[in-house]
């Protein structure tokens, strides 16, 4: 079983899209694979509404917790806001309250509180869920807008992936990664055999390119490159090689700009069901192929 | 005036809206600060001469094994996992430790220190047209982006009481949150596709939750359908932009130019656009005190 994650660093580029149509290609192939599917992407799950998803199992999902001052016990010493170094104590007319959103729930003030009013309380982060989709089994949550733990959410996302994967023999994990470098990131490059980087021909994109790269490198990840919306600028496009050429990063494919992704995405379908025909299709079945073999390659675990 | 550009979904164009805001006021001399910490575009499109840096540090433990008996107290009270014993000795995850002190706090040896661990930078210069410049940037291999948002809102490098456009990262957990706290407006940037109206309705509901008045750049107007505008109508999130979806809007900026550079026709427009939303914070305002009184 290998494990496909789509990174991008910068956002927008095209990661859910080409997942989808990647999932798409995959089990439809001529030597198809079997494929799990996880979102990684958990603050702003989006894979869902491209992939025909029918939910069989939804469950909570528990975040940190966080404190809560019960106001009878409280002698109002102030120990715990001197204590909290994340300003979530609030006092106001000798009355101390917790502040739920600046709360990291390290429960510094629980254990230095004088007058035990103070508990820790675990909250309700989110859900996730087993789906069946168009393509093979999917995993995937909803973060509760505005909660933390989404690297936590997006691990157990993962194993719960990895675990059906192995326990059924599938032969593919295939991760939609969430954008920049930070926690939720390195939750979903963690244990990839391979990272393939969305990015576009626009300084932004490369700029962000490049820290993507070196975040795989530092997590010991092999990346491959696909450039997605090509024709945004030809000079783009070339730094993009030259960059990558110096790296020794395989760029796996170019896809043109095509309005006909947007149309498949409208209509809730990969852009290789909706628009065989369709230049975007066209490249991603070649990227496919060059994938397929990569993965072929890497030794087996 | 403090305001935040979100969006929710990535790449929906809030570093173009931030970029070109900041320069249609530029008279104002506004400080732009980029919050996105894990992939900074803002000094693309604004090129500032960096003049300040500073190093952004976490405190961690760091513990006198001469002092300390392996009691574990450290271990137990520490949420994060980042202090465990193991066969009587004591390790540290400096990548799961959020600098809380706890262990400090509770170690009955005293046997506990702090030491700085860097996680990124911070930087400051003047940019174009005298827009003032600011960015954290998180260090490759680093999870925590909150600690550098953090101190870049703190950070003390320009001190007079100019507009401040926040650029925040995509998603809507703990770095937009921290981003958006202590807002006074906040912009959301979306397109009208599915992807962008789902995640549209999840940043309008991190922002009602920090109860900050909002506002909605549409981008890439027409590329899509019209739920983005009824979803808008029926929470009473006003529509204060549209751009509509344009190839040249595009290659202009993937080539690092900004809306109000490469279209001048726009710098109107953006002009308004504070201007909206400073009237839409001052009514909020107004409404409280009201309300208050």
């Amino acid at each position: 079983m290998k494990q496909l994650v789509v990174l991008s660093g910068k956002g927008g580029t095209g990661k859910t899209s080409i997942t989808a149509a990647l999932s798409h290609l995959a089990s439809q192939d001529h030597e198809s694979l079997s494929i799990v599917l996880a979102d990684a992407d958990v603050d702003a799950a989006n894979l869902e509404f491209v992939s025909a998803v029918k939910k069989i199992k939804q469950e909570d999902f528990w975040g940190g917790k966080i404190a809560e001052i019960d106001p009878d016990a409280c002698s109002g010493c102030g120990l715990c806001a001197v204590t909290c170094r994340f300003e979530a104590i609030l006092e106001e007319a000798g009355v101390y309250q917790v502040d739920p959103i600046a709360c990291e729930g390290c429960a510094a003030c629980y254990y230095m509180c004088p007058s035990s009013a103070i508990s820790m309380i675990d909250q309700l982060a989110g859900e996730w869920y087993r789906s069946d989709s168009r393509f093979g089994p999917f995993f995937h949550a909803a973060l509760r807008p505005a909660q933390e733990n989404s690297g936590k959410l997006v691990t157990l996302i993962k194993q719960q992936a990895r675990l059906l994967a192995m326990d059924e023999e599938y032969d593919l994990v295939l991760v939609d990664g969430t954008p920049g470098i930070g926690c939720p990131v390195i939750s979903a490059i963690s244990g990839a055999d391979l990272a393939l980087i969305v990015t576009e021909p626009s300084k932004a994109g490369i700029h962000d390119l490049q820290r993507i790269i070196e975040t795989t490198d530092h997590f010991g990840i092999p990346s491959i490159v696909c450039i997605n919306k090509m024709d945004l600028s030809v000079d783009g496009t070339r730094e993009i090689e030259d960059f990558c050429a110096k790296q020794g990063i395989e760029i796996v494919g170019r896809i043109p700009f095509d309005v006909d992704v947007t149309r498949a995405m409208m209509n809730g379908e990969p852009i290789t069901t909706y628009a065989e025909g369709s230049v975007a299709s066209h490249a991603l079945r070649d990227i496919w192929v060059k994938i397929n073999g990569i993965l072929k390659d890497l030794v087996n675990e | 005036m403090i305001i935040a550009v979100a969006s929710g979904k990535g790449g929906t164009g809030k570093t173009t809206i931030a970029t070109s805001l900041s320069l249609a006021i530029s008279e104002q001399s506004p400080l732009y600060l980029d919050c996105d910490v894990e992939a900074p575009n803002g000094h693309i499109f604004l090129q500032p001469s960096i003049e300040k840096t500073e190093v952004v540090s976490m405190p961690i433990p760091a513990v006198d094994s001469s002092l300390c008996n392996a009691c574990g107290r450290c271990a137990e009270v520490c949420q994060y996992h980042a202090i465990v014993v193991i066969a009587e000795k004591v390790l540290v995850f400096p990548e799961l430790c959020h600098g809380c002190g706890s262990c400090v706090l509770q170690c009955p040896q005293k046997a506990i220190e702090e030491v700085p661990n860097p996680l990124g930078l911070l930087e400051a210069g003047v940019a174009k047209n005298g827009v003032r410049f600011a960015r954290g940037v998180l260090d490759i291999g680093q999870p925590m982006a909150v600690p550098i948002i953090r101190a870049l809102k703190q950070w003390n490098v320009f001190e007079d009481e100019s507009p401040i456009i926040r650029d925040a990262p995509p998603g809507t957990s703990c770095p937009v949150v921290e981003t958006i706290s202590g807002a006074d407006f906040v912009l959301l940037v979306t397109e009208p596709t599915p992807f962008g109206f789902h995640d549209l309705q999840l940043a309008v509901q991190v922002v009602n939750t920090l109860e900050i008045p909002v506002g909605v750049v549409v981008n890439r107007d027409g590329i899509g359908d019209d739920r983005v505008n009824t979803y808008c109508q029926k929470m009473g999130v006003p529509i204060l932009m549209r751009i509509p979806l344009d190839f040249d809007i595009g290659v202009a900026v993937a080539r690092g130019e900004t809306i109000v550079e490469a279209f001048p026709e726009y710098m109107p427009r953006f002009k308004e656009l504070y201007d909206r939303m400073q009237e839409l914070s001052n009514a909020r305002d107004a409404g409280h005190l009201k309300s208050a009184g």
